[in-house]
């Protein structure tokens, strides 16, 4: 079971704090908060998600107040509010990928892997969910997993069964 | 074969990187532009192409950049909107990810045209991969000496910066996307102020789409006469077309615009016809937001004309018996596939991605899904067939973006074209979730149009 204290503190590695500095300089003088969303996904693949205390941290390096954060993250369906697995495996359940058969393989995730949408494997290693559209379309179904959004395409259930026992290896 | 100016050396090994995309003659739209030709005349040689924006509204690209404020002393931007999120629609994904110079290239000079000297390319974060190619396309582009300052000695000085979303469909209208590059929740503006008076950072702001500004790059290369010479009528010069769904061969074809749909999807050089031998049922021709359409409706104007993808043709008919172009993302569905399902599934993409600005649409779309959920699962009634009419037409023009026509159009035109279907489903609740009603009429000839005189 995962076991997480909110109140916590984080620390940012070396490495974050320098892809924040390259980040900012993007944006002209005064106008550092459009580093936000770049800088919420890389405290995301360090941290496996944004915890109140990360994004606190995230509005003290920006001078934002911590509201600022709080309602971005919550707006952008890529940001993480709770823990998820080592593992997110986000499938596409819109339209296109539907008639290709869609449906069916996040059922069959869903009894592979024994948990429901959105919830953790006892290993802590996968979860899953259904997001809308990843523009792959001509190729569906597709699955996305993050941090560095590999991406799939034209799944079916052995083509998932392999991709999961090849990710339990890792 | 059609001419391709955009995925013509799509298939060249190594043309993502720049030295073979160079080989293949890229960067002399550079070269011509910042060596050759005055902002202003780039703009016209665009406003004299004829290219329409490709995102999916379909307005004149070169008026869109003559719109542009220009006060002394203020910044201005260029913004290439990659933030592709309509269902249906990959393009601009296979475009970054196959020939991502092609997009750089064509920000440089439309970069000129404006005057802009940062401009920022917002792809949607859920495309990592695409970003980190376009950064290291950017990279050797600069190390080039492409961007930068001084660029080939010209004296023009750019940056290019890619900007990750967070993933929301919103963000691909031009005001939320602009809110979120200021690293805010994706609420459009109301309009006006325009962006090309005050966009990003309150400066003048040109959006486009990726394929518009790729486009810029042939035009320039070519003129935008050549260009005006490709398509028919006001559809000028060649357009992407994402194909999906229950096809031979889906994927991302370039057409000439005015072909006809019928070739589009039977002939062998494009989709290849419907897969498995199924006949074809109905088609939505430009992403999600635009009207379905029965097959018949889709291969013939309502006067039996073949229909022609071109702007023009395939809104002919206005909404009764015609759709749009939008962005070019062309889903088939054949005989098996149920439209209420379908709708249903729309209906639930638009309420998940409405920002919950405006009451109508944060409201009227989860009104929709839940109602088309219990007449798919067997718990609808007969008056819920016009209560989804009703409330599409409460949501529809009463908004501040257009997400709330995007959400209305799909429902209002799938009962408008299959409420048999919908009938059936409510009159026969058990066998609806077991069977699918099938292709009924929908394929059949057009009946000849009835002659009504009112009183």
């Amino acid at each position: 079971m995962l076991k997480v204290e909110e109140t916590q503190p984080v620390e940012f590695s070396s490495a974050l704090t320098v892809k924040f500095e390259e980040i900012t300089s993007r944006y002209p003088e005064g106008k550092q908060k459009s580093a936000l969303l770049p800088v919420l996904h890389e405290v995301q693949a360090e941290l496996g998600w944004l915890s109140p205390a990360a994004m606190d941290k995230v509005a003290a390096y920006l001078k934002i107040e911590p509201i600022e954060v709080y309602e971005v993250a919550s707006f952008y369906s890529m940001y993480f509010l709770k823990p998820q697995g080592k593992f997110v495996l986000e499938v596409c359940r819109t339209g296109p990928c539907c008639l290709v058969g869609a449906e069916k393989l996040m059922d069959h995730i869903e009894n592979s892997l024994g948990v429901k949408e959105g919830e953790v494997t006892p290993d802590g290693l996968f979860s899953w969910r259904g997001v809308e559209c990843l523009a792959a379309c001509g190729f569906g179904p597709v699955l996305q997993i993050g941090p560095e959004y590999t991406f799939y395409e034209n799944l079916d259930a052995e083509k998932v069964d392999t991709l999961i026992a090849e990710l339990r290896k890792k | 074969m059609a001419r391709k100016l955009l995925l013509e050396h799509i298939n060249v090994p190594g043309i993502h990187t720049l030295d073979v995309y160079r080989q293949k003659g890229g960067y002399r739209a550079v070269e011509k532009a910042l060596k050759t030709l005055t902002p202003d005349e780039v703009v016209e040689e665009v406003k004299k192409s004829g290219l329409r924006g490709r995102g999916g509204a379909g307005f004149p690209t070169g008026m869109k950049w003559s719109f542009l404020a220009k006060p002394e002393g203020v910044a201005r931007y260029l913004v290439c909107n990659a933030d592709e999120s309509e269902p249906g629609t990959f393009k601009d994904r296979y475009l970054m990810t196959h020939i991502p110079h092609a997009l750089i290239e064509g920000m440089i000079v439309a970069s000129y045209a404006l005057g802009a000297k940062t401009s920022y390319i917002y792809v949607r974060g859920e495309m990592m991969p695409q970003i980190r190619i376009l950064e290291r396309a950017i990279a050797e582009a600069k190390s080039a000496g492409f961007l930068g300052k001084n660029i080939l000695g010209s004296g023009y000085d750019l940056e290019l910066y890619v900007q990750p979303g967070g993933g929301a469909y919103i963000c691909g209208e031009e005001t939320a996307l602009l809110e979120s590059l200021e690293g805010k929740r994706g609420n459009p503006r109301i309009k006006p102020p325009f962006p090309a008076i005050a966009g990003l950072y309150g400066c003048p702001t040109v959006v486009n789409n990726v394929e518009s500004i790729a486009a810029v790059v042939p035009i320039i290369n070519d003129g935008g006469d050549e260009y005006m010479k490709i398509g028919i009528g006001r559809s000028t010069g060649t357009k992407l077309i994402s194909a999906s769904g229950n096809l031979v061969r889906p994927g991302v074809y370039e057409i000439e615009l005015g072909l006809p749909v019928e070739e589009f999807i039977y002939s062998d050089e494009y989709c290849g016809g419907i897969a498995n031998g199924k006949r074809l049922k109905a088609t939505v021709a430009g992403g999600s937001s635009v009207p379905v359409l029965p097959a018949n409706l889709t291969l013939k104007l309502a006067n039996g004309e073949p229909r022609l993808m071109s702007y023009e043709s395939l809104s002919e008919g206005g909404f009764a018996t015609g759709t749009m172009m939008g962005s070019g993302g062309f889903i088939a569905f054949d005989e098996d596939q149920c439209m209420v399902r379908n709708t249903w599934n729309f209906a639930r993409f638009y309420h998940h991605e409405s920002c919950g600005q405006c009451s109508p649409c944060r409201e009227g779309t989860g009104w929709m899904e839940k109602v088309l959920h219990r007449i798919e699962y067997g718990h609808g009634k007969m008056s819920d067939i016009d209560l989804l009419v009703d409330v599409a037409k409460k949501i529809e023009g009463n908004t501040i973006c257009p997400l709330g026509d995007a959400a209305a159009w799909p429902v209002a035109s799938a009962i408008r074209h299959f409420r048999d279907e919908f009938e059936w489903h409510v009159r026969e609740p058990l066998k609806s979730l077991e069977t699918n009603y099938g292709i009924a009429k929908y394929a059949e000839p057009i009946a000849k149009p009835e002659v009504t005189t009112e009183n």
